[in-house]
């Protein structure tokens, strides 16, 4: 990414024409004219004008992993909450287990997480997931930790770069879910550093030469320890 | 209603086991405490109070009232306390609900029981007209221990008040005659371990709860016990330990900020 | 109140102000920990704050809009925020602000973007002192800026009215209890759209047009506060 200044853009902000270019997302049209319609980053490098959200709930996406908290069990079905907008339905049909009728209870409850995957999102915003994936399933143990949805990509960081560096230096296992919530599993210590590290990426999300930052930490904590 | 995963809360028991709080603080260990007095104008008395992430702002109102029939000579006093829907996703609008009249009351026992309001002197025409004060608890943002928090506020803004004698053409505005208050400090007992100040995440585990205020001499004022589990001879006597030490810290800190 | 006391002498009001001048506002951003986003104002001596939490499924059911989210915003005064203890809960002023806030800010944030969700935003005054409804909307703009939501602008409200026969800008108390008028306005400032509009009182044709040029120029001032306030809390997460 070049050294461009990252600049923040607000609500009804002048961004371009649509004589220029296209209106992406965070955008609206009107007159002729691109505005941006929601407090994030300007990204306007290629034909597109886009506006990153800083801020909001999670915007789910067909395809997306995401971890869910089970909120309700219903006679052929639960509700989850993933934190969007809406509750997520898992029916009994997307679970790799035979679930009778009126015995959902025996195998997710309420306060029971799950890493799954957004099946479907439809025109009045109603979400479906599946735990119908190799690498789905209910978790048990470890923390879970909330950070800002807008702010998973930096975690994650370019090809994955960011959550690598964590794996490696705590050896524990971390699953970053695109809505974001967060699972961590290991030593205490482990998963506290991984806690507060992750606090200090959402904190500077927004600085430069991050990722380097991170690495010496972790680095230099691991020294220390031995 | 926001519900907490199950794994929360077994990370949380797994700590406790080897000695630790989510946050990092010992087990005899308060949040951050902030303390702000004169923060409305418009009130008596105000003051706004933060324990971590917990944010309480408590007004007091005076006005001229009757006395109540069995105490013809003495000052009212009336406590109330709003979760306002501002201070969590799970509050809602509408008449109070138990959350808030608990809290009310327990805060309204906490000053009256412990005569902190000298409401002999607050007479102005025996059976006739008495100073009535107000005691209003907004609950801005809520991370636990609600008791404490609101109790601080509460205490700040009455020992900051003035009694608004001359808009009722009773002489000059003077200080609300105040005794030393007691500080409560409350602790709750998760999976065998008893920790100060629960955060919202602590709180959400708890099985008892337990809060005691202290006066300067270290005694002990008022206590109360609440949720359904229960506690060993042992755990109150360390309870009562902790929370004097706290007690004392907070206390300090209370005048300073009062300017004493 | 002492009648012989002029609310406006030689152009000077009883705080010092003059007759278009706003009294001192101040904003914060994000103070709340648990809201999704938050603001708190001070102007003159109005003391709010205002939370939103949403978009979320909204209840009851049969609240909700199929094609659309809805806005609930709930204005309400502290108990101790005014002269005389005012009893907790809402009264039908608060309940009357409440609507016209809902309204004004259901027309500028992306609705059909949330079905069947409710935007709910609270404002509490915690201490006041004339134009509490102007910042209240004023506070819960910022606020839905701070969470996230689209929309198409932030809007602003300011008022103006009219003291001993002179049009002013932004009453302070006392010009409130003893004016002849009031006109608080909301606007989306980026298209001067009108949002908010009420009056109480006796303006002539020409005072009403004065006394709207005004409040809509305090507007634009105070539009200009609220952006500053948005930009100073989040540019520095991008300073390195």
């Amino acid at each position: 990414m070049s050294q461009d200044k990252r600049e923040i853009v607000i609500p009804s902000q002048l961004l371009g024409e649509i004589k220029q270019k296209k209106a992406g997302r965070g955008t609206f049209i009107e007159n002729g004219k691109i505005y941006a319609e929601i407090l994030g980053i300007l990204n306007n490098d290629s034909n597109y004008i886009n506006v990153i959200p800083l801020k909001g709930r999670y915007d789910p996406i067909e395809k997306d992993l995401v971890i869910g908290i089970v909120q309700e069990a219903m006679s052929s079905s639960w509700l989850v909450d993933i934190n969007a907008a809406y509750p997520a339905l898992l029916h009994v049909n997307e679970v790799p287990w035979d679930v009778d009728f009126g015995e959902t209870e025996r195998y997710l409850n309420n306060g029971d997480s799950v890493m799954a995957k957004v099946l479907q999102v439809d025109r009045e915003k109603k979400l479906q997931i599946t735990l119908k994936d190799y690498n789905l399933y209910k978790l048990k143990d470890g923390y879970i930790l909330n950070v800002e949805p807008s702010k998973v990509p930096r975690i994650i960081g370019k090809k994955g770069s960011m959550i690598s560096l964590l794996k490696k230096y705590t050896k524990c296992r971390i699953f970053v879910g695109q809505n974001g919530r967060i699972w961590v599993n290991g030593s205490d210590d482990g998963i506290k550093k991984v806690i507060n590290t992750i606090k200090m990426i959402e904190n500077e999300s927004l600085s430069y030469g991050l990722t380097n930052k991170i690495e010496e930490l972790l680095k230099k904590d691991a020294k220390d320890v031995h | 209603m926001t519900i907490t995963p199950a794994i929360k809360k077994d990370y949380l028991v797994k700590l406790a086991n080897s000695g630790k709080r989510a946050d990092g603080r010992r087990f005899d260990e308060f949040r951050k405490i902030e303390i702000k007095t004169g923060i409305v104008l418009k009130a008596e008395g105000s003051a706004r109070v933060k324990i971590g992430n917990t944010q309480v702002v408590a007004g007091i109102k005076m006005d001229v009232g009757e006395p109540y029939p069995d105490t013809p000579e003495q000052g009212v006093m009336s406590t109330a306390a709003e979760l306002i829907p501002l201070a969590s996703p799970d509050f809602e609008s509408g008449p109070p609900r138990e959350d808030a009249i608990e809290l009310a009351r327990v805060v309204d026992r906490g000053i009256r029981e412990s005569e902190v309001i000298e409401v002999d002197k607050l007479c102005i025409e025996p059976k006739e007209k008495v100073w009535i004060i107000f005691i209003d608890i907004h609950i801005l943002d809520y991370d636990g221990n609600l008791f404490d928090a609101a109790s601080l506020a509460s205490l700040a803004a009455l020992m900051t008040s003035k009694v608004p004698a001359k808009r009722f053409e009773l002489g000059e505005d003077y200080p609300l005659p105040l005794k030393e208050p007691p500080i409560s400090c409350t602790s709750a007992k998760y999976n065998g371990v008893v920790v100060i100040d629960p955060a919202l995440d602590e709180e959400e585990i708890a099985e008892a709860r337990l809060t005691v205020a202290t006066d300067q001499n270290g005694d002990i004022r008022a206590m109360q016990k609440g949720l359904n589990g229960s506690f060993s001879k042992d755990e109150i006597n360390k309870v009562i330990k902790v929370s004097i030490d706290n007690g004392k810290k907070i206390r300090e800190q209370l005048y300073n900020s009062i300017g004493k | 109140m002492n009648t012989e006391i002029k609310l406006i002498d030689n152009g000077k009001r009883l705080d010092g102000r003059k007759p278009d001048e706003l009294r001192k506002i101040n904003i914060e951003v994000g103070v709340l920990h648990r809201a999704e986003g938050s603001c708190y104002l001070e102007w003159g001596g109005n003391k709010v704050i205002a939370a939103i939490y949403g978009p979320r499924e909204a209840i009851p059911r049969h609240t909700q809009n199929p094609l659309r989210a809805i806005v609930n915003a709930k204005y309400n005064m502290a108990a101790f925020s005014v002269d005389e203890r005012k009893r907790p809960g809402p009264d039908r002023r608060s309940r009357e602000i409440s609507k016209v806030i809902s309204e004004a800010l259901e027309n500028v944030i992306q609705l059909e973007k949330y079905p069947r969700a409710s935007i709910d935003v609270n404002i509490e005054v915690l201490d006041a002192e004339a134009g509490t409804r102007c910042a209240g909307l004023t506070a819960a703009a910022v606020a839905l800026v701070d969470a996230g939501i689209p929309m198409k602008d932030i809007p602003v409200a300011c008022a103006a009215g009219k003291i001993e026969d002179q049009v002013v800008l932004d009453l302070g108390k006392d010009e409130d209890n003893y004016g002849s008028a009031d006109l608080p306005v909301a606007i989306s400032p980026r298209t001067g759209e009108i949002l908010l509009l009420q009056m109480d009182g006796h303006l002539t044709l020409e005072e009403f047009n004065k006394a709207f040029d005004l409040a809509i120029k305090g507007c634009h001032i105070i539009s200009d506060i609220q952006k500053k306030a948005i930009m100073k809390k989040y540019q520095s997460d991008v300073e390195v």
